[in-house]
């Protein structure tokens, strides 16, 4: 029952990466009604990575025609310092996390606190796709086919009240099922969080799989978060409790260096990683030669300032970093 | 100090100094295979980088192959580094003067591997964006360490050869202790582009901690007074060539 926590699953989520890439040039062959004499000219050549995106979708930011980064490339580079800090020491290490059953704790500013579990807690929204980029603070990049659920559809179950100004993740920390927890990279347990008006905004997803499968451990089985405007580590993996509170929550890298990591954390070239630049980024996505990096120019929320720019209006950026 | 020092050293050095006298076979024998080796991680990088440009293995070299090349060649030039500052405390501990006809081949090998390094973030990973690459140079400090760390190797690469010891004569061995400041600058250019865990620069600080160590308590050990008639002894007992192949100053 490998999909459990992804209730009533589109057919899409259980076919491999060949066929889904394959459909899905199919479906952009088709809503390309008027280039269809050209399909013959087109097999010749390298098939788009990508299907075609509407304009609702492009408007939306829901999804985008860049290449999408290859499923190997996702699930084998990753931070996730519970399984260890080394990027491909999370894919390598042994299935330990057990993701069901799994529980999530909400708690704090809302009408309906709980312990919930996970089927419960993404029972009756419809699970739906979104492309997004994800930008690592790091300064590399990838463009990722998510599966999950709107994050405000799922907290407005929980009733915030009006105290409710920010919602807190945190991440489970288990030295057993989580051999990295036992070097202290980080304050464990792992913490982040969103201002409410940010956790509501359409853009901000939970995810539970990738590539129409579900989330391998090392991408945050089997709940993560997904901000595509923010640095990476903001999108939490494995998260365990949700807390709606009425002060800004501890975030775990900012803790750790508050000078380099701040709470909003949008991705802005404007504003540099006080080591290194943020003005670029390596993309790393298709199949194409990768000895040279795809290095491309950073965008102000990563591209995504004309559905979020408005979240910040009036606040200097540079420094509420 | 001086490598005259110790009994075994005028012997190590007798016999095989004259450039026309080719040197004896088991060194010849042992100089190749530290040669092989200094190659063999550039071989399987080079391999492993050529799966990947000709699309036989494109996972050869991981998800961002630009930063794995990036990083083994810098781990490398550090390594390698570290090694060439270990050649005089291992001769010390070991009293094997022939070490030391090691000590330039491995240094040039760093050099070689830290402009690899150099020239995979120049080409591969920033090619094209020129402003950048001034900026991150000027602005970011772990760039600026390293950079550092490459110009300050070049004059050492450049005098290493038997001509320029000759010709520097003294002062050969104060401008290749640039080597001590070139291998903390390495360090550091580690140390800060990490972000959390800092258990591998940390590994190295302590191997240069260890190396610089060893030469400052020898330093203090030795009385002054026994240091300077040694030097001068040394300055007039040989030839300037001599001197030069027994490469004077410890880097």
């Amino acid at each position: 029952m490998p999909l459990r926590h992804v209730p009533s699953l589109p057919d899409s989520a259980v076919t491999d990466e060949t066929v889904y890439r394959a459909r899905r040039r199919l479906l952009g062959a088709a809503a390309g009604a008027p280039l269809l004499s050209l399909a013959g000219c087109a097999e010749a050549e390298p098939p788009p990575s990508n299907a075609v995106v509407t304009p609702a979708q492009a408007r939306s930011g829901f999804a985008t025609d860049e290449p999408l980064t290859r499923y190997e490339d996702v699930s084998r580079y990753n931070n996730f310092y519970e399984f260890g800090t080394g990027k491909s020491d999370p894919s390598e290490a042994k299935k330990t996390l057990r993701t069901s059953p799994w529980n999530v704790a909400v708690s704090g500013e809302c009408g309906k606190p709980g312990n919930v579990a996970l089927e419960d807690l993404l029972r009756g929204i419809a699970p739906s796709e979104r492309i997004y980029r994800l930008r690592c603070v790091e300064g590399w990049s990838m463009v990722i086919p998510w599966l999950g659920v709107p994050l405000a559809d799922v907290l407005k179950r929980f009733e915030p009240t009006s105290k409710a100004k920010y919602v807190a993740f945190t991440t489970l920390a288990d030295p057993v099922q989580m051999p990295g927890i036992r070097f202290r990279s980080i304050d464990w347990p792992y913490r982040e969080g969103l201002r409410i008006d940010e956790a509501m905004h359409p853009l901000a997803f939970l995810a539970t799989g990738l590539y129409g499968k579900p989330l391998p451990q090392q991408n945050g089985a089997p709940l993560r978060l997904v901000v595509p405007w923010k640095y990476g580590f903001k999108s939490i993996k494995s998260i365990v409790a949700i807390r709606f509170t009425e002060r800004m929550p501890p975030t775990a890298w900012n803790r750790l260096q508050p000078r380099e990591y701040g709470f909003y954390s949008n991705v802005n070239p404007d504003v540099d990683h006080p080591r290194w630049s943020q003005k670029t980024e390596r993309r790393i996505a298709g199949t194409g030669n990768r000895l040279r990096a795809d290095r491309i120019p950073t965008l102000p929320f990563n591209g995504y300032g004309e559905q979020v720019a408005a979240l910040y209006a009036g606040m200097d950026l540079r420094k509420w970093y | 100090m001086v490598l005259s020092r110790g009994p075994a050293a005028p012997t190590g050095r007798g016999g095989r100094r004259s450039p026309a006298q080719p040197a004896p076979a088991p060194l010849v024998a042992a100089k190749a295979i530290v040669h092989l080796l200094a190659l063999a991680p550039l071989s399987l990088l080079a391999w492993r980088a050529w799966l990947v440009a000709r699309g036989i293995d494109i996972d050869a070299l991981g998800p961002d192959p630009v930063a794995a090349i990036e990083h083994e060649l810098g781990q490398w030039a550090l390594r390698l580094l570290l090694l060439t500052l270990a050649v005089t405390p291992l001769r010390q501990l070991t009293g094997q003067p022939v070490l030391l006809r090691f000590r330039r081949m491995l240094g040039l090998y760093a050099f070689a591997y830290a402009s690899l390094h150099f020239a995979a973030w120049l080409g591969l990973d920033l090619g094209g964006y020129w402003r950048q690459v001034f900026e991150e140079i000027a602005r970011r400090p772990y760039v600026t360490a390293g950079f550092a760390a490459w110009l300050l190797l070049l004059p050492l690469a450049l005098t290493s050869t038997r001509g320029w010891m000759r010709r520097l004569g003294r002062h050969w061995g104060r401008l290749h202790r640039l080597a001590y400041a070139i291998a903390v600058l390495a360090v550091l250019h580690f140390w800060w582009i990490v972000k959390s865990d800092y258990r591998e620069p940390l590994l190295y600080a302590a191997i240069l901690a260890l190396l610089l160590g060893w030469r400052m308590a020898r330093r203090l050990a030795r009385p002054r007074t026994s240091a300077r008639p040694e030097q001068q002894q040394r300055g007039q007992g040989r030839g300037d060539a001599e001197r030069g192949q027994q490469q004077p100053g410890e880097p």
